[in-house]
């Protein structure tokens, strides 16, 4: 256990290796290490930003998809009414045709009757007139009694 | 066996390999014959009376090629990470690098609040190279050493007995001393920077008792000097010894267990390795937390 020179050598040996690390060891790997701390803190800070994006994307998407529905729902309800605008426009347009119809052959039997009873007037008119000429034929002037017999065909 | 007893089976594992220079006129008895030596000579200490002899003039080869090899391996390996590193996906060994790395910058900002580009890879430094130097505690004892005398007297006619060999340097006090003086330099450097000369020497004279007055100033003086002083010099000495005593111990238990029990040294040696991993861990993080703690007393004012 002497003390000797190698108290010197160990000296430089340890200079030597201090002055290596701090030259070329510890700079570039301490650097490499803040470097990727940075990286990491802004991957982290991309990853938040993403989410957050997410997010918003999803409110959007949901919002859209309810909107969508309730114009949806507004179109039904539409459709719905204006079928039953048609419906009742059919129902009544039907009403009024056939009240037409009815009202249509309702004047037309009017007509026949009328018309009937009038042949029928004229037939008993002639048959009665036939009748009194046969009773009245020597006794009645056909000429002088026209007016009568005008006016007895006209009360039938 | 190298030794024939316990006792120097032991001390000869404790013995660095010794190169230096030894006096002239040295009487030496090397290599199996006894030589006067005419001029100073500079050669390997061939036992622990010549190593002592050769007092300042003297290096030893083993801590210095085992701490020099792994810190240039520590080197490299760091080198050819920082290389690598980039601030995509690390992977393998780079990840490793870059837990060791965060972990000491973490610890290097919690304890030093000051600005510095050198104290960072510094306690890089020591924590990895203390850590891999204590690592050859857990080689087995003989292993290397005796290797290396196989070598020795195998190519190089050396006896068996003059080949002295320690894989771990921090069992060395050169090494730990070194190294906590170079920490105690770059005390007085970073006072003296951020104090300035005055402040520095302010701070050794009118502490830890202070004065209102000018003559109460002068009266404390001697006192304030001699207990800063002391508190200031004993930082290095206890961060080398502590660490220092803690491997030697360490060591010491191994060598004991060894040369008990020889070939079945594994049985008490595995638990001992199991629990020094600990040890070893824990005194390169020691040297390192102490080395940043007296580093940012010297640059914060008190």
């Amino acid at each position: 256990m002497n003390i000797n020179a190698t108290l010197i050598g160990q000296a430089i040996w340890f200079i030597l290796f201090v002055a290596f690390c701090m030259k070329f060891v510890w700079p570039p790997i301490s650097r490499a290490l803040d470097e990727r701390k940075q990286k990491i803190a802004e991957g982290l800070s991309a990853a938040d930003r993403a989410e957050r994006d997410l997010e918003l994307a999803q409110e959007k998407a949901s919002a859209n998809l309810k909107d969508a529905k309730d114009k949806a729902a507004e179109i039904i309800e539409q459709a719905n009414k204006r079928a039953n605008q048609i419906v009742e426009e059919a129902k009544d347009q039907a009403r009024v045709e056939g009240e037409r119809l009815i009202a249509k052959a309702q004047s037309e039997i009017d007509q026949e009757i009328n018309r009937a009873r009038e042949e029928l007037r004229k037939e008993v008119s002639a048959l009665a007139l036939s009748g009194a000429e046969q009773v009245l034929a020597r006794e009645v002037n056909r000429d002088s009694h026209k007016q009568l017999l005008d006016d007895l065909a006209a009360q039938l | 066996m190298a030794a024939s007893s316990a006792s120097e089976y032991i001390k000869h594992h404790l013995g660095n390999l010794t190169y230096g220079q030894l006096p002239a006129g040295y009487e030496r008895s090397c290599h199996g014959h006894e030589e006067t030596l005419s001029d100073a000579t500079w050669t390997f200490a061939c036992n622990a009376q010549e190593a002592s002899d050769m007092g300042f003039a003297a290096i030893h080869v083993d801590s210095m090629a085992w701490s020099g090899g792994l810190g240039i391996l520590m080197c490299l390996l760091f080198w050819l990470m920082a290389r690598k590193a980039s601030a995509g996906t690390p992977s393998g060994m780079l990840n490793f690098v870059e837990m060791i790395i965060e972990f000491v910058d973490s610890q290097v900002r919690d304890s030093f609040h000051g600005k510095s580009k050198l104290i960072a890879p510094l306690s890089l430094v020591i924590f990895c190279w203390v850590f891999l130097m204590n690592l050859m505690d857990l080689i087995p004892v003989d292993v290397v050493p005796m290797t290396f005398q196989w070598i020795m007297t195998t190519f190089f006619g050396w006896t068996a007995h003059e080949a002295y060999f320690r894989i771990v340097p921090t069992t060395d006090p050169n090494i730990t001393l070194s190294m906590s003086i170079c920490v105690f330099f770059l005390v007085i450097f970073y006072s003296i920077k951020v104090k300035g000369v005055g402040g520095f020497l302010g701070e050794l004279s009118f502490k830890p008792f202070e004065a209102g007055s000018t003559v109460g100033k002068i009266l404390l003086l001697p006192i304030n000097l001699m207990l800063e002083t002391i508190s200031l010099l004993s930082k290095p000495v206890s961060l080398g010894l502590r660490l220092f005593g803690n491997m030697y111990a360490g060591e010491f238990v191994f060598i004991l267990v060894a040369g008990m029990m020889g070939t079945w040294q594994a049985i008490a040696a595995w638990p001992w390795a199991v629990f020094h991993i600990l040890v070893i861990t824990l005194q390169a993080f020691i040297f390192m937390v102490l080395t940043i703690v007296y580093l940012s007393m010297a640059v914060e004012e008190h």
